[in-house]
């Protein structure tokens, strides 16, 4: 370690009229006094967005609340081939399957309940990704109060999707 | 209007009601400015949902903290423990009485001769202030102290080593003033002002930036406000306080700001004097009410306070008493010094 080149970064001793600090102090007063004087007199121009005037716009990729897509006819696009409810890693899906009368060839089952505690859900999104028949997808939608534990576990009906596909608000979803 | 019972009991009892509703409403719509302007400093808006533009916050704050819960922790000095927010609350409130907003007033044209808008003027007035507020010392130690808690003591024992060491610089900044203005009476400090043509901020300029600083230090505001900081001490002295306890060093802290900035007002910016007082050109200034000029210079210098709030750190313990006692107090000391050699080759050198 005899050898080793050096540099020298020594910036030697601060003279007393940086030490005292005055210069800054100046410059930070001038700073805020700036941004008061804009504000208040001159255009305004704070960071807060005053909700629920105004609501901060979110990307199509916002995994918000869930939405059962549908066929054209009506009907739910869902298997129950339980694919979400393993995926997930806060176990808050429910499924019970039923034989589907009148399927086809392409597949037996549809989902007799099929139930998401909106409480227990982390919004990860492993469900869209891990359903097969893109028949779970997400919203934007991330404004949900619930007066009642038992209002948070929502079933079929408040999930499926109301109404065309592009009249909702959609979010995170497969090859948008 | 000169019988002893008008003189002595009904003029100054309305005084007293007076001073002491515009003062509470005044302090309460404090906590409402400091909140609107340490925002707008830091680039948002504060409170503007409750009431029109947010105007009717203060009254909510008051309502909450009156029916908050207020607890008493079970190991507290429980006398003492009481007895702190009224040894903070009544000092802050007590000097008041001699600090002057106008001179003589008519309450325009209602009274037919004019009586001192101030509620008395004693010839010991900046002494007595100095020694009033330095009571509410004691409510800073008993408070930390009954609380029985670490956090508390610590906090209380810091705010009171700060407000002691910072009132020794304080003091020699206002004597430098007495110097100057030749009696300790906030009236006639207020005339000399007038009559000698000259603010005392002028030549005491320095004076001003001391009691300024080592006043910021006694209400323990930011940068110096370690003891009851919230990220350092949770909240200092006052953390096992809740409703109307809390309230009560709340408003002390803000009714103490007030002082400071009304005898900052007061010694070094001419009081309730126009600016130019003597100026013939500025007469028609004078339909504005001399209180006007006093409220902005000490509003002035609250939202100085603010600024600083809003701009700096925090200053650890140790560099805080290093700046009081290393800095300050050599400083004002000189202050005074050079004041006093001016004085004496005004007075005799100058003059033949």
């Amino acid at each position: 370690m005899k050898n080793v080149a050096t540099v020298n970064v020594d910036r030697g001793p601060i003279p007393w009229t940086e030490r005292i600090y005055l210069g800054p102090i100046v410059r930070g007063l001038g700073v805020t006094l700036r941004h008061f004087l804009r504000n208040v007199f001159g255009k305004r121009d704070v960071a807060t967005i005053e909700w629920p005037e105004v609501k901060r716009q979110y990307s199509e990729r916002l995994r918000g609340r869930h939405i059962l897509t549908t066929k054209d006819d009506g009907s739910l696009r869902c298997v129950a081939c339980y694919m979400c409810e393993t995926a997930c890693p806060a176990n808050c899906i429910t499924i019970v399957a039923e034989e589907d009368p009148e399927a086809p060839v392409e597949w037996e089952k549809r989902p007799l309940l099929y139930e998401i505690d909106l409480l227990r859900c982390v919004f990860c999104g492993f469900c869209v990704d891990a359903c097969p028949k893109e028949a779970i997808i997400m919203s934007r939608q991330h404004e949900m109060a619930f007066s009642e534990r038992s209002e948070a576990v929502v079933g079929i009906e408040e999930l499926r999707q109301k109404g065309p596909i592009e009249d909702e608000d959609l979010g995170y979803r497969p090859y948008f | 209007m000169d019988q002893p019972l008008y003189q002595f009991l009904i003029i100054p009892a309305v005084k007293i009601v007076a001073i002491l509703a515009v003062l509470l409403l005044v302090v309460a719509y404090l906590t409402f400015f400091e909140r609107k302007v340490l925002a707008y400093l830091q680039v948002r808006l504060g409170p503007n949902r409750v009431g029109p533009k947010g105007w009717l916050q203060p009254i909510a704050d008051a309502f909450k903290l009156l029916v908050k819960e207020d607890l008493i922790p079970s190991k507290a000095e429980r006398f003492v423990f009481l007895l702190a927010p009224c040894l903070i609350i009544v000092p802050a409130l007590l000097v008041w009485s001699v600090i002057p907003f106008t001179g003589e007033t008519t309450v325009f044209g209602l009274l037919s001769e004019p009586i001192p808008a101030y509620l008395t003027d004693i010839n010991i007035g900046i002494l007595f202030v100095l020694g009033v507020s330095s009571v509410g010392v004691f409510g800073i130690i008993l408070g930390g102290w009954a609380s029985n808690s670490k956090f508390s003591l610590m906090g209380g024992l810091r705010s009171a080593a700060q407000m002691v060491s910072y009132e020794v610089p304080m003091g020699f900044a206002v004597v430098s003033v007495l110097l100057m203005a030749g009696s300790l009476s906030l009236v006639r400090i207020v005339e000399v002002q007038r009559e000698a043509h000259m603010w005392f901020f002028l030549p005491g300029i320095l004076a001003l930036g001391i009691y300024f600083i080592c006043g910021v230090a006694e209400t323990n505001r930011n940068p110096f406000d370690l003891p009851e900081a919230e990220s350092e001490l949770v909240a200092g002295f006052h953390t096992e306080y809740s409703g109307m306890k809390f309230a009560l060093f709340f408003l002390a802290e803000y009714a103490n700001m007030l002082v400071i900035g009304s005898l900052v007002a007061v010694l070094f910016f001419g009081g309730w004097l126009r600016p130019f007082p003597n100026v013939e050109f500025l007469a028609f200034l004078d339909v504005i009410p001399p209180f006007f000029w006093f409220a902005s210079k000490v509003g002035v210098v609250i939202f100085i306070y603010m600024w600083f709030r809003g701009t700096f750190p925090r200053y650890r313990f140790d560099q805080l008493m290093a700046v009081g006692w290393k800095w300050l107090l050599p400083l004002s000391l000189a202050n005074v010094a050079v004041i006093a050699l001016g004085i004496l080759v005004k007075n005799h050198l100058l003059k033949g």
